[in-house]
């Protein structure tokens, strides 16, 4: 079954790591991915600009609104993801625990939702 | 399942309603994979039993002949759906075949409440929804009847527990004893969602009364399930102090409905067997070495239960325990009961001291029993004044209609 792991991190605090921190940081992503493609629970990842790159458009009576950044507020941002395939929600909670986010923002696990193909 | 009494083989089919209908749930849900196909087959299963067992004779092991006509009531129902449907019916054969050797019997079976309790109580549930799909499924009580429980409507407790299981369903929650590196934590979820039950329970004193009483009569049922399948020494120690505060029920409320505390309750009244027992499990799970905090809370409830009259209790041995306690799940809660046991082991003075320093710190401002034991204190001192404002600040913060009324009888007896 597949699950999409939403990261979600305090961007400030991330940007104001120190180089070797944040150097770790980033090889502690790498191994993981490694690790998980090893797996065989990798199916897709990536990670994102910061959120003030962000638009968002909506269409409200047919008319297109397009405004600067998210939706809300929030103290932690979506940062990236990972679609990985699982056998089930403990499985899955399992690899999103050793997402290196984890241990300074959190991760969201979402199952996907599938449709039957007609 | 409504009797006829004059039905011998039907009172016999309610009696194996009750001590098993929920042990063959959990093998169903095994089997079929799903909750609500678990419930329809056990159903199905209970309705044959009242047809078949009258003609037939009531089968040797009836909880086996349970399960295999649940489990062949359930695929026959997927053989009719799947004529217009071809998914269910590769479904079906799928359920035929991987589940026609360990249907009944092995080890399997004997692990399924298991099974049962742990997905029932899987952290990625709301703890509300915990509560109402393991006294639904673990317990078998009635949406109505959990409703009751917890002052609310039957439609919000089915919803929640809707929820949960359509959770278990699309999020594929699995229906697994969790793996030796997982069981610590799940077992503390399990272990509070007894306790949440027994609280619950325990602490109500209004109208619904009775029916909270099952409650935690519930949670003692639930525990002693708990160590009887997984002799943890937190389980052990958890049913242990369900059973201790229950041996004091009686004692705890007068004969005007009135809160009695400890100090002041009638040791006679308590139940025996309950401390007996307790204390039993108590000594086992301190001798396991491998405790926590429930053991650590039963055994303090031990010493008050050992102590022949108030006077006598050994507040030593309750401050070296909530010591040890403090260390094990530090909370300001269990600092302000340490306190509470220095005041008595070495006078009010020095439990107050500790108790304004909790609050100083800007902890338990909210929590009326803070206040209380404050004004308490400060009463046993003579300072009458700050025992008045303590007992109306505690009175203004507490929620209970019994503990309101206690507080209002303290506040009266300083007037005079």
């Amino acid at each position: 079954m597949r699950y999409l792991c939403l990261i979600y991190d305090d961007e400030k605090k991330v940007g104001a790591m120190p180089k070797g921190e944040s150097d770790a940081f980033m090889g502690a992503y790498f191994a993981f991915t490694e690790d998980i493609k090893k797996s065989g629970h990798y199916l897709a990842g990536e990670a994102l600009q910061p959120v003030q790159t962000a638009t968002t458009v909506r269409v409200r009576n047919g008319k297109l609104s397009t405004t600067d950044g998210p939706f809300a507020e929030t103290k932690e941002q979506l940062g990236g993801f990972y679609m990985i395939n699982a056998r089930d929600l403990n499985d899955a909670l399992q690899v999103a625990s050793r997402i290196p986010s984890a241990r300074m923002g959190s991760i969201e696990v979402r199952p996907i939702m599938e449709f039957d193909q007609p | 399942m409504s009797a006829d009494a004059a039905d011998p083989v039907r009172e016999m089919v309610d009696a194996v309603y009750r001590s098993e209908s929920r042990r063959v749930l959990a093998t169903l849900i095994r089997l079929l994979g799903d909750f609500d196909v678990a419930e329809e087959a056990l159903h199905e299963a209970f309705a044959a039993a009242v047809e078949r067992w009258p003609r037939d004779a009531v089968p040797a092991n009836p909880r086996a002949w349970l399960v295999s006509a649940g489990r062949f009531k359930a695929i026959d129902a997927m053989r009719q759906r799947a004529r217009f449907d071809a998914s269910v019916a590769k479904l079906a054969r799928e359920i035929e075949m991987h589940t026609a050797e360990t249907a009944t019997d092995g080890p399997e079976v004997e692990d399924d409440r298991l099974r049962l309790i742990f997905t029932c109580c899987h952290p990625a549930l709301p703890p509300d929804a915990q509560v109402a799909l393991t006294l639904r499924e673990v317990c078998g009580l009635t949406t109505e009847e959990i409703a009751h429980a917890f002052l609310t409507t039957p439609p919000a407790v089915a919803q929640r527990i809707v929820r949960a299981k359509a959770k278990i369903r699309d999020a594929r929650i699995p229906y697994q004893v969790p793996s030796p590196a997982d069981l610590p934590d799940r077992l503390d979820t399990v272990l509070h969602v007894v306790y949440l039950v027994f609280n619950e329970g325990y602490s109500a004193s209004s109208g619904a009364f009775l029916v909270r009483h099952d409650l935690s009569g519930e949670a003692i049922r639930l525990g002693r399930l708990l160590v009887e399948l997984l002799p943890d020494p937190e389980a052990m120690g958890l049913l242990a102090l369900m059973l201790l505060h229950e041996s004091r029920r009686t004692a705890r409320v007068s004969a005007a409905g009135e809160l009695v505390l400890l100090d002041e309750q009638d040791r006679s009244l308590w139940n025996r067997e309950e401390i007996v027992e307790g204390t039993a499990l108590v000594e086992r799970a301190l001798a396991s070495r491998r405790f926590g905090p429930y053991t650590l809370q039963a055994a303090i409830a031990a010493v008050h239960a050992e102590a022949p009259a108030a006077a006598q209790t050994d507040w030593a041995q309750i401050v070296g325990l909530y010591d040890v306690l403090l260390h094990a799940d530090p909370s300001p809660v269990v600092e302000l009961n340490r306190a509470a046991a220095i005041a008595m082991r070495d006078g009010p003075a020095a439990g107050l001291a500790l108790i304004d320093a909790i609050l100083a710190r800007g902890d338990l401002q909210e929590y009326h029993l803070a206040h209380s034991a404050r004004a308490d204190l400060c009463r046993r001192l003579g300072r009458t004044a700050d025992a008045r404002a303590a007992y109306a600040r505690a009175l203004a913060l507490a929620r209970q209609e019994p503990e309101r009324r206690f507080l209002q009888r303290r506040l009266g007896e300083l007037r005079d």
